[in-house]
């Protein structure tokens, strides 16, 4: 038989890790070499027990075997092939594929929906005025929390899952206790305007879940003392209304508003550290790289079940590990959305100038998402797609297109393989990130679906919208 | 009868008594005795208009206190509005089309049934006589088989015409109409939308097939760009509309959305 020397039949290959890591020495590799058994070695040479991995040479994914790779991306033989290696959550989320229960109980349009940190509640707010919390595990109406006086706008968990804070069109925010459904403290007033967005204090900053921001139509940031319910520092500086408000882990507050920029606050003082301009238009949404680990704060989706401590002090290191891992190199990044139609990513610790500028998008961006691992952006637009990104460097990844109106909302599932988009077209889809293309498609909604959330332990997804039920979605 | 306000002239010059606020309130004071005096005294039918009128001040009195106690009270009144929007939509100027999505199952429904619950029940049946007009054909003009349709038709885009000696039916091209102006009932605005079909013209079949439009007729209209879609989110592009004006005598097709 002729040997062809054009392809060699082995190359010199090493590994390296997202950061730029190299693992041992270069290795000879059998060109046809598949994905299992990179990973095997892999995880050799990791010293690490069936961890999955993903594979890329020169940002191109190896699906199968690396000869296929090496047929696309032109590599000179002699060269050592660099291959770089992704580790994947070591669990996996199934992919939701039916609606276990269509609850109803509001008596209007549901336009917030939010799993508790653990994953184990969840609550919802209504255009009735009325708070609900549902009892996951016979998927029921728990209780019913009246107090406001008009629309239920947002939600938000504290980090601990002892409290939920519930804000309303006419600006008040109320406390509740998820356990009674009785309201704790005092109705906490001070926004003239509608409240858009909350956000707790990270339960790594401070385990007692005390403070709470909240950004308003009227261009106010308060951040509140959640116990004695008063205004602690009123954050004013935007000059139109603020759209969206995050609370970083490294205690700063970044908020989004209609003015076109973005400003990050010290969240001790209240002293304005950076003002981040760039959007042309209504900046509309934010997310942190840190999103999710923030988000659960101590509670692992996982690993958690083993050992449960009501401790704080051992939550409380919990929680700043993850946070460690999740950005390693001590800068959150921040994303945001506009109605510019593009994406911003910055560097917001660090400096003023965005680190990248996201282009492609037809349509206002209405939400943005970073996945739990850090590694993807999903951003959802009126222009009927989700477009993914890469985190790193704001690389275009892929369009999803399969909704026939506005994407509203997109959620992702924990270990970051599945993402979640719900639109105005009423249905839900669920896209797989190995394939980039459409999982499922989960029609069910009468009308609109206006809000989503995956829970964290990836087990539900509760879907709400202007139909007035609530749906919980599961494997 | 007095010249002028000399009363008030004089208070404005020399002020009033000195003890006018005194017997001002003396005299108010012995007011509800003077009231009860009267009203024990009177007797037959002024005691009855009497009483009738005090009672009726009564009423009034204590309808004013507790208008005044009312406004007194901070009360609540924003009525909190229907159709809640999300954070995200509030700045946002969305079109309200409720319940289009839901009506979409019982349209199926009635489809099926092959029932239609339509806003004019009860249509004049048209004759032949009246949709068709007889042409004479022929070299002496002894034949009489062809017709030409008198009313507004519908044409498919992809009709094409038989060779002359065997068309029948002629629907001239003055009365064909491909655009109609469907309302939607519940959202009260109205669209010129496509038509893609004749479905039911409840004169004939044969009306139906010839894509005859009178009033009641059943059509379907392209609403795509509507946007409305289904509840498995399927772009929703054909709906029906019964037509609700006589075409031929207006020039125009009014229709209204059945939904």
């Amino acid at each position: 038989m002729e040997v062809n020397n054009d392809i060699p039949s082995s190359v010199q290959a090493k590994f390296k890790s997202d950061t730029g890591e190299e693992i041992g020495s270069p290795l000879d590799l059998p060109i046809n070499i598949t994905k299992d058994q990179l990973t095997l070695i892999c995880n050799a040479l990791l010293q690490e027990e069936d961890k999955p991995f993903l594979f890329y040479v020169k940002d191109v994914e190896i699906t199968s075997s690396l000869k296929e790779v090496l047929d696309t991306v032109p590599l000179n033989s002699e060269e050592v092939v660099e291959i770089i290696y992704q580790q994947q959550a070591i669990f996996r989320v199934r992919p939701v594929t039916r609606c276990t229960s269509s609850i109803p109980g509001h008596a209007e349009a549901v336009i917030s929906t939010s799993f508790s940190p653990s994953g184990k509640q969840l609550a919802s707010g209504s255009g009735d005025t009325t708070v609900r919390f549902w009892d996951l595990n016979t998927q029921t109406p728990l209780h019913v929390c009246k107090g406001h006086t008009n629309w239920v706008l947002c939600i938000s968990w504290s980090p601990d899952g002892s409290k939920l804070a519930s804000a309303c069109k006419q600006g008040r925010i109320i406390l509740w206790d998820p356990i009674t459904g009785n309201q704790i403290g005092k109705t906490m007033m001070g926004h003239k305007q509608w409240v858009t967005a909350l956000a707790w204090e990270p339960y790594l900053r401070n385990a007692e879940c005390r403070k709470l921001a909240s950004s308003s139509k009227d261009g106010d940031v308060r951040i509140w003392d959640t116990v004695t319910c008063l205004t602690i520092l009123s954050l004013t500086g935007h000059s139109k209304a603020v759209t969206s408000v995050k609370w970083g882990g490294s205690g700063l507050i970044y908020t989004s508003s209609q003015d076109r920029t973005i400003k990050v606050w010290r969240a001790e003082d209240g002293v304005l550290c950076r003002t981040l301009e760039g959007h042309a238009h209504w900046v509309n949404t934010l997310a942190l790289s840190t999103d999710y680990v923030l988000r659960t704060g101590p509670y692992h989706p996982i690993l958690d079940r083993n050992e449960p401590t009501t401790d704080k002090k051992v939550l409380q290191q919990r929680a700043i590990e993850r946070y460690e891992q999740a950005c390693p190199h001590g800068a959150e990044r921040l994303v945001s959305g506009s109605d510019d139609f593009t994406l911003f990513l910055w560097l917001p610790e660090k400096e003023k100038r965005p680190l990248a500028r996201m282009t492609g998008h037809q349509q206002l961006i209405n939400d943005v998402k970073f996945s739990p691992d850090t590694r993807i952006i999903a951003s959802a637009s009126f222009d009927k797609s989700v477009k993914l990104w890469e985190a790193a460097s704001g690389k275009f990844i892929t369009t999803l297109r399969g909704h026939v109106q506005a994407v509203y909302m997109v959620a992702w599932s924990a270990d970051s393989r599945l993402l979640l988009s719900s639109s105005a077209d009423s249905t839900l889809k669920v896209w797989s990130m190995k394939t980039k293309k459409l999982e499922l498609d989960l029609p069910g909604h009468a009308d609109e679906v206006f809000a989503v959330d995956w829970s964290p332990d990836g087990s539900y997804v509760a879907s709400g919208g202007k139909d007035k039920v609530l749906k919980l979605w599961q494997h | 009868m007095p010249q002028n306000e000399y009363i008030e002239r004089h208070k404005k010059l020399y002020g009033r008594r000195l003890d006018y606020e005194e017997r001002k309130r003396k005299k108010e004071a012995r007011e509800p005795h003077k009231r009860a005096e009267k009203a024990r005294k009177l007797r037959g039918i002024k005691a009855k208009i009497y009483n009738k009128e005090r009672r009726n001040e009564k009423i009034q009195m204590k309808k004013k206190i507790k208008a005044h106690e009312e406004k007194n009270v901070k009360q609540n009144t924003e009525k909190v509005s229907e159709g809640a929007l999300p954070v995200y939509l509030l700045d946002r100027d969305v079109q309200s089309r409720a319940k289009v999505l839901s009506n979409m199952i019982k349209q199926k429904r009635k489809e099926k049934a092959g029932k239609w619950d339509v806003p004019i029940p009860k249509v004049r049946a048209q004759a032949d006589a009246e949709v068709f007009k007889v042409l004479k054909s022929g070299k002496s003009k002894r034949k009489a088989w062809k017709r030409m349709v008198t009313k507004v038709t519908f044409v498919g885009e992809n009709f094409t015409r038989k060779p002359p000696k065997f068309e029948r039916f002629i629907r001239p091209m003055a009365l064909r109409f491909k655009k109609a102006h469907v309302t939607h009932p519940e959202l009260k605005a109205t669209f010129c939308l496509p038509i893609i079909g004749v479905k039911k013209n409840p004169s004939s079949q044969m009306c139906t097939s010839l894509g005859v439009i009178t009033k009641g007729t059943v059509i379907e209209v392209n609403i795509s760009e509507l946007g409305l879609v289904t509840q498995a989110g399927k772009v929703v592009w054909g709906k029906y509309a019964q037509v609700t004006n006589n075409p031929e005598n207006d020039g125009v097709i009014n229709a209204i959305l059945l939904v």
